[in-house]
C-alpha cells in the first residue's frame, strides 16, 4: 500500500460513482430495481421527498459498513450479514423520527420499514461494497440513493401535480384560477398504474436523448 | 476471497447478533420517553381537532387543559365505571376483550361554540392496518360537531385522505339515529346526496378504507348507543 500512490478523494473515477447513477445507471431508470417503492409513494411530492432522503441515509451507511467489513465477512453468510447490517439501520431510522420527527414519521409509516426491501440496496451492498473500500462505497451508495430519490421526486411532482393539482401541497391549480375555467384533476393520475406509465415515459424520454441506452439487437 | 472455517462463521454471527441487538435495544431504551410523549401529544392534538380547535404540537398540552374538562369511563349498558382512567385506556386492547368487559372511554369539552360536547374515540381497519380518530356529540347525543381521524399505514393520497380537512368536514353536523334507530354515517362511494345527513362522499381509489371507515364509525359508536339515548338534552 505504502508504495502505492495515493488516489485523491475526489478523482475521475470517484466523482463517476457518484453522478452515473443520476443518469446513464440510473437504478430505476435503467437498472429497474426498487420499482415497488417508487410507484407506492410518488402520489404526492412531500412523502417522497422524505422516503428518497431515508433511503440516501441507509444505502450510504450500510455501503459503508459493508465495505468495512468486506474482508471480514464470510462468503457463505454474506447476503444474511448484509440484511442484517440494512434492517438495524432501517430499525435505528425509524426509531429516530419516531422520538424526534414525529410529523415524518407519521408521513411515511410503514413505508420506512419497507426501505429493508429495497432491491437497489441489496443490490449495491452486493456488487459494489463487497469488493471496494469504504469511500468509493459511500459515493457510490450516495449516487445510487440520489439517483433513485431523482426519479421518485419527477415522478411524483407529476403525479401531485396532474392528480390532486397541488405542489408540495400547495394548491397551484386553484391559485392559477384553472379550475374556475373547467380543468378537472385527473383522478387516474393517483392510481398506482400512471406511476408505471410515468417511469415509462422518463424511461423513453431519456433513451431517446442518449442513444447508447438503447441495447443492440 | 478468503476461505472461512465454520468456526469463524459461528463466532462472527454470534458476535454480529450480539452488537446489533445491543445496539437496538440501547436505541429503544433511550428513545422511548420522547416516543412516549410525542404519542401523549398527538393523542391530545387529535382531540382538540375532533372539537374543531386546530392544535399544533407546541400548543395541544395546554389546549387541552383548557379545554377538555373531563372524562370517565363507561361499560356497555352506559354505566359509569369508578377508578378508571379514560385517558390511558387502550381501544385496540379493549376490542379484543368480551363486549361486556369493555372499557368506553369519553371526554367531555366546552369548545369555542360554547355547548357541552362529548368526545367518544373510535378505532377500526383500513386497508392496510388500524385507523383511528374521535368523534365528537352535540349535547342531543345525535348530532355530530366535529371528528378527526388518522391511520398507520393507508397509501398516500389515497386512503390517507381520510385526515384531511376536506373529508372530516364533511362529517360536521351529519346524525347518527334516524328517529330512535342508530344509523351511524355512511361513506358512499360515487359521492353522497348532499341533503342526506347520514352519509358523506367516499375516497375515490380508497373505496376498503372509506369502507372500513363506515365500519369502524358503526361499531365503536353502537356500543355507546344506550349512553346516547338516555343523556340527549
Amino acid at each position: 500500500m505504502s508504495n502505492k500512490e495515493k488516489e485523491p478523494i475526489f478523482s475521475a473515477k470517484n466523482f463517476k460513482l457518484l453522478t452515473t447513477p443520476l443518469s446513464t445507471n440510473n437504478p430505476i431508470t435503467i437498472q429497474v430495481l426498487g420499482i415497488c417503492s417508487a410507484l407506492a409513494i410518488t402520489v404526492k411530492l412531500k412523502p417522497a421527498l422524505v422516503m428518497a432522503l431515508s433511503v440516501i441515509a441507509v444505502i450510504s451507511v450500510s455501503n459503508v459498513v459493508i465495505a468495512a467489513l468486506r474482508n471480514y465477512i464470510p462468503e457463505r453468510i454474506r447476503i444474511i450479514v448484509q440484511l442484517v447490517v440494512i434492517a438495524t439501520l432501517v430499525i435505528l431510522v425509524d426509531q429516530i423520527l419516531k422520538a424526534y420527527a414525529f410529523d415524518v414519521s407519521k408521513q411515511l409509516s410503514v413505508f420506512v420499514g419497507l426501505i429493508i426491501t429495497n432491491c437497489i440496496i441489496m443490490g449495491r451492498l452486493e456488487a459494489f461494497a463487497m469488493a471496494n473500500k469504504p469511500w468509493p462505497a459511500f459515493l457510490d451508495g450516495l449516487g445510487n440513493g440520489a439517483g433513485y430519490g431523482l426519479i421518485l421526486v419527477i415522478v411524483s411532482f407529476f403525479r401531485e401535480l396532474l392528480g390532486s393539482g397541488t405542489i408540495y401541497g400547495y394548491p397551484v391549480i386553484e391559485k392559477l384560477g384553472l379550475y374556475s375555467i373547467g380543468y378537472e384533476n385527473n383522478g387516474m393520475m393517483i392510481l398506482p398504474p400512471m406511476a408505471l406509465i410515468v417511469v415509462g415515459l422518463i424511461i423513453w424520454v431519456q433513451r431517446g436523448a442518449d442513444k447508447s441506452l438503447i441495447e443492440d439487437k | 476471497m478468503r476461505k472461512f472455517s465454520n468456526r469463524y462463521i459461528f463466532i462472527f454471527s454470534t458476535v454480529m447478533v450480539v452488537i446489533v441487538a445491543s445496539l437496538l435495544s440501547l436505541a429503544a431504551t433511550l428513545l422511548q420517553p420522547a416516543q412516549e410523549r410525542n404519542l401523549e401529544i398527538e393523542k391530545k392534538k387529535s382531540m382538540l381537532e375532533s372539537i374543531r380547535v386546530p392544535a399544533t404540537r407546541k400548543n395541544a398540552v395546554d389546549l387541552y387543559d383548557k379545554y377538555i374538562t373531563g372524562s370517565f369511563v363507561l361499560n356497555t349498558k352506559g354505566e359509569v365505571l369508578e377508578n378508571v382512567d379514560a385517558f390511558t385506556v387502550v381501544l385496540r386492547n379493549e376490542q379484543k376483550k368480551p363486549l361486556e368487559e369493555q372499557y368506553l372511554p369519553v371526554f367531555m369539552s366546552v369548545p369555542d361554540n360554547g355547548e357541552q360536547v362529548a368526545i367518544l374515540p373510535v378505532e377500526g381497519k383500513g386497508l392496510w392496518g388500524p385507523i383511528y380518530g374521535y368523534v365528537s356529540l352535540l349535547p342531543d347525543m345525535n348530532t355530530i360537531y366535529g371528528v378527526t381521524f388518522d391511520h398507520k399505514g393507508e397509501t398516500p393520497g389515497l386512503g390517507a385522505e381520510i385526515n384531511t380537512t376536506w373529508f372530516e368536514s364533511m362529517f360536521h353536523d351529519k346524525k347518527l339515529f334516524d328517529n330512535e334507530e342508530f344509523v351511524s354515517v355512511k361513506v358512499v362511494k360515487g359521492g353522497a346526496d348532499t341533503n342526506d345527513i347520514h352519509s358523506v362522499d367516499a375516497i375515490s381509489g380508497g373505496t376498503i378504507t372509506s369502507k372500513g371507515l363506515e365500519k369502524m364509525l358503526f361499531d365503536c359508536i353502537v356500543k355507546y348507543e344506550d349512553y346516547l339515548i338516555e343523556n340527549r338534552n
